[in-house]
């Protein structure tokens, strides 16, 4: 290496570099990556000391032996996941019920109140019927269920739990040629598919991730899943005994995750051989220690960030959205409110899918948040109906029923709430993180074509069983 | 390294059964994974310990310096192995394993 | 990524840069001292972005950066990307490099590439609770004499520790000491290469940026990397070098 003159530009060095890098005979990067870690274990030898006297019991293999066996590693997996859903409807059942009768008792004051010194009655439908309205239905219904699905979820993540869950499900992932670590993103869509577009980052083949992407919708966000509740349990299980009623409606949503879940492989399937078609790629996931988790902090912080949260989404989101449904019910265009033209115009469509043209609508009108889907539905319901006086949640069924839902409507408003397009902030951050318009457009295109596919699959199928 | 001798083969990780340990001889990967599993500190010399399969038998995981790392079949079948020599004379003195 | 935001600011915030492998308790250190709610959570890349957030101590004003865990500085994903060119190029006044007290070897290894660019770092040992548990002690002394820079431990969910990271944390901004940390001693075949390359290097790049390391990361063969690093403290020099291949395309074509 006896050196002539000096190397005078970066070329050059490179030049040397490669010279000297095929005249040895190791390979020089690996050699560094080697020494390093020796000098790293020479100094952890002499600095950590263990206490050989008193064995440790390896809890953490215990319980890996059972969340990751063989027999009981999925069973597990779905209690838990049912589990997590029972809990959030006992949970959520009492505090709606109370939240109900405070708001909708608050609305008749609201109105008394407003009536008295003069307000017109298009103010008090646009404020209290409209706005405060919409506004009461997300707070009682929609909120209870998020403040405690959301802790509960984070408590499983704080345990360690959701690396296992990668785990256990890798190889289905492998087969779809996707990413394991996709099952650590769909957990996060279930607190908010936002988040968990955001959290695809972790998953490095730029396919597989794109994948992940595009498929994270199917799990049911915080959002929709107060909505999917409320379907399974006044719906579904309507009519049995309130124990056995949860313990139905508890297998109806562990049911219906399950097929988001399964749309999920097939539809990464078919992307990875078709418009993503690759090899997939390795998978290095690290297992880390169980942790307790600290139940106080996650409960506080989640309770109290998801309620500021929701609120803030309600006055921004709900209230608007509240005013404009009792506008467009209350403005007569010929024999109908414009809401009364908007559904019919949509109904032959919704009731080919099994639906009608008021939940289209909803849907539709739901796409800057999820939460506002079934009170913006119940609302216009509310609208065009003759019910006036409407507060309990035992009625919201027979509200369904005297606008001609029957069981087949329910479950196709929980396959189309599962599966239909995500919400603009998640489209949003697809795009962010995308930077692509013909892959955000594809998020959209994609869950909407199969909501719409599956629905009337399944109404068609129904109907010509005869089964309505 | 006085656990196996210079004759032993290698195997492949992949090989081992779960509860064995082996000494890594080589990567055979390429790219951005080999760095990956470089950087984790399976270089050859480390002691890597089969701990469980996931319950569909793929991927694995391993013990390696004190973390726990999972693989897939395809990278480990890639990963050259000393296996150790079970039993309690010959079994080595695994860091966090003793007693 | 704005890395830059403060620097060449009179009476700006010391930056202190939260390095460390991926689920080691970073955020949770994070959001103890900045009194933020970064979220945290027990598997490797919760954190995906750098969090930013202000604390003070003793009248002086910080601005904490939560880096994305690492396993390394020399990979190439994108983690490891925003991480590695915040401590290179974001110059912070101080990196805490959190360690996990349980698998303290692997983690070293990342503390080491740190040492081996700037010695404006103090460890931060945490999980001492999860360690013990385990049988396993840390002599954090003898840890702090090896590596040369303070060593603290922690137990970042009770609090226990964080006051005396602050001391050594401001501590160390005042006076970062003259001693050279410790640096990874390569195998005989990778010092000679390296000492060969020092000065042609030196000649590059000046003392800007520890010739040593830059030399180390020519026979990584990050081609990527070096150009920026040129760029970054040399613009001139790139010229006639193959920089035409951008970044991303460099980074799709490792991935
Ligand atoms: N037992 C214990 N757990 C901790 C400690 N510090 C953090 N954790 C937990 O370790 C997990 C990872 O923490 P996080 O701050 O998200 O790590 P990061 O990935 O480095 O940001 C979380 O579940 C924390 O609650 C500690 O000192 N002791
Ligand atoms: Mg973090």
């Amino acid at each position: 290496m006896n050196e002539v003159e000096p190397l005078k530009t970066l070329s050059q060095i490179y030049t040397e570099v490669n010279r000297i890098s095929h005249s040895t005979r190791i390979n020089l990067s690996d050699q560094i990556v080697a020494d390093i870690y020796a000098n790293a274990a020479q100094i952890a030898n002499e600095v950590v000391v263990r206490n050989p006297f008193s064995a440790s019991c390896d809890w953490d293999a215990r319980v890996d032996s059972i969340l990751t066996s063989r027999l009981l590693g999925y069973p597990v997996m779905i209690l838990l996941l049912g589990l997590v859903f029972w809990i959030t409807l006992q949970g959520a059942n009492i505090p709606s019920e109370m939240l109900a009768t405070v708001l909708f008792g608050l609305e008749g004051k609201m109105s008394a109140w407003l009536l008295q010194v003069g307000a017109p009655d298009w103010l008090n439908g646009v404020l209290v019927l409209g706005m405060y309205k919409t506004l009461a239905w997300v707070v009682a219904v929609m909120l209870p269920p998020m403040a405690i699905f959301f802790p509960l979820f984070t408590l499983l993540e704080d345990l360690g739990y959701l690396p296992r869950v990668a785990f256990n499900l890798d190889n289905l992932f492998k087969k779809a040629r996707s990413c394991g670590k996709q099952a650590l993103t769909m957990c996060m869509g279930f607190g908010c598919n936002a988040a968990g577009v955001t959290s695809c980052r972790i998953i490095d083949s730029p396919r597989e991730r794109l994948i992940a992407v595009l498929t994270n919708n199917f799990v049911p966000c915080n959002g929709r899943f107060p909505t999917l509740l409320a379907m399974a349990t006044i719906f579904v299980a309507g009519g049995l005994a309130s124990s056995a009623q949860m313990i139905v409606a508890t297998a109806v949503i562990t049911g219906l995750v399950l097929i988001g879940i399964g749309v999920t492989f097939l539809t990464s399937w078919c992307l990875s051989r078709t418009i993503l078609q690759g090899e997939v790629s390795a998978l290095i996931l690290e297992l880390p220690p169980y942790r307790r988790p600290q139940i106080g902090a996650v409960i506080y912080r989640s309770i109290i960030d998801r309620t500021i949260f929701v609120l803030m989404r309600a006055v921004v989101v709900a209230a608007p959205a509240g005013a404009l449904i009792w506008i467009l019910g209350n403005v007569q265009i010929g024999q109908l409110s414009i809401i009364g033209h908007l559904a019919h115009w949509l109904n032959p469509f919704g009731q080919l899918i099994g639906l009608d043209g008021f939940i289209l609508l909803a849907f539709i009108l739901g796409f800057p948040a999820n939460e506002i889907v079934l009170p913006i539905l119940i609302m216009s319901y509310l609208a065009v109906g003759q019910m006036t006086e409407f507060q309990s949640l035992e009625e919201l069924r027979r509200l369904l029923v005297t606008n001609g839902w029957t069981w087949l409507t329910a479950v196709n408003m929980m396959l189309f709430s599962l599966l239909h397009w995500p919400c603009a902030t998640t489209l949003l951050t697809v795009f962010k993180e995308t930077k692509s318009f013909k892959w955000t457009f594809m998020a959209f295109l994609l869950p909407t074509t199969i909501a719409i596919t599956v629905c009337f699959s399944v109404a068609q199928l129904v109907r010509s069983l005869g089964l309505v | 390294m006085d656990h196996f001798t210079k004759t032993q083969k290698a195997i492949p990780l992949s090989d081992i059964p779960v509860g064995a340990t082996g000494v890594i001889a080589s990567l055979n990967l390429n790219g951005l994974l080999r760095r990956r599993v470089l950087d984790l500190g399976m270089v050859p010399g480390t002691f890597v310990e089969c701990l469980r399969q996931s319950p569909s038998g793929d991927p694995t995981a391993y013990r390696v310096r004190g973390t726990t790392i999972a693989l897939r079949r395809e990278s480990t079948d890639q990963i050259a192995v000393y296996q150790l020599k079970m039993g309690p004379e010959t079994s080595p003195p695994v860091p966090g394993k003793e007693g | 990524m704005d890395i830059k935001l403060f620097t060449g600011h009179k009476n700006r915030p010391h930056v202190v840069a939260l390095a460390g492998n991926p689920n080691v308790g970073k955020s949770t250190i994070f959001n103890a001292l900045t009194g933020l709610r970064q979220h945290t959570g027990n598997w490797p890349g919760k954190t995906v972005n750098n969090a930013r957030g202000t604390f003070s101590y003793k009248n002086k004003s910080f601005l904490l950066v939560d880096l994305p865990g690492t396993y390394s500085l020399l990979a190439r994903s994108v983690e490891e990307e925003i991480a590695r060119d915040f401590i290179c190029f974001g110059q912070p006044d101080l990196t805490i490099v959190v360690l996990a007290a349980s698998s303290l070897e692997r983690n070293l290894n990342l503390a080491l590439q740190v040492l081996e660019i700037t010695p404006r770092v103090v460890i931060c040992v945490n999980l001492l609770d999860e360690a013990k548990k385990n049988n396993i002690y840390v002599d954090l002394e003898g840890l702090s004499k090896r590596l040369g820079v303070p060593a603290i431990g922690t137990v970042a969910r009770t609090g226990q520790g964080l006051d005396e990271l602050l001391e050594a944390v401001a501590a160390r901004i005042e006076d970062p000491g003259t001693n050279q940390p410790r640096q990874v001693v390569y195998s005989q075949e990778v010092e000679e290469i390296v000492a060969f390359l020092i000065p042609q290097v030196q000649r590059l790049v000046g003392t800007a940026i520890n010739p040593r390391w830059l030399a180390l990361r020519l026979l990584d063969s990050d081609r990527a990397f070096i150009e920026k690093i040129v760029q970054h403290f040399n613009p001139q020099l790139c010229i006639g070098t193959s920089s035409e291949i951008s970044f991303d395309q460099h980074l799709e074509a490792v991935i």
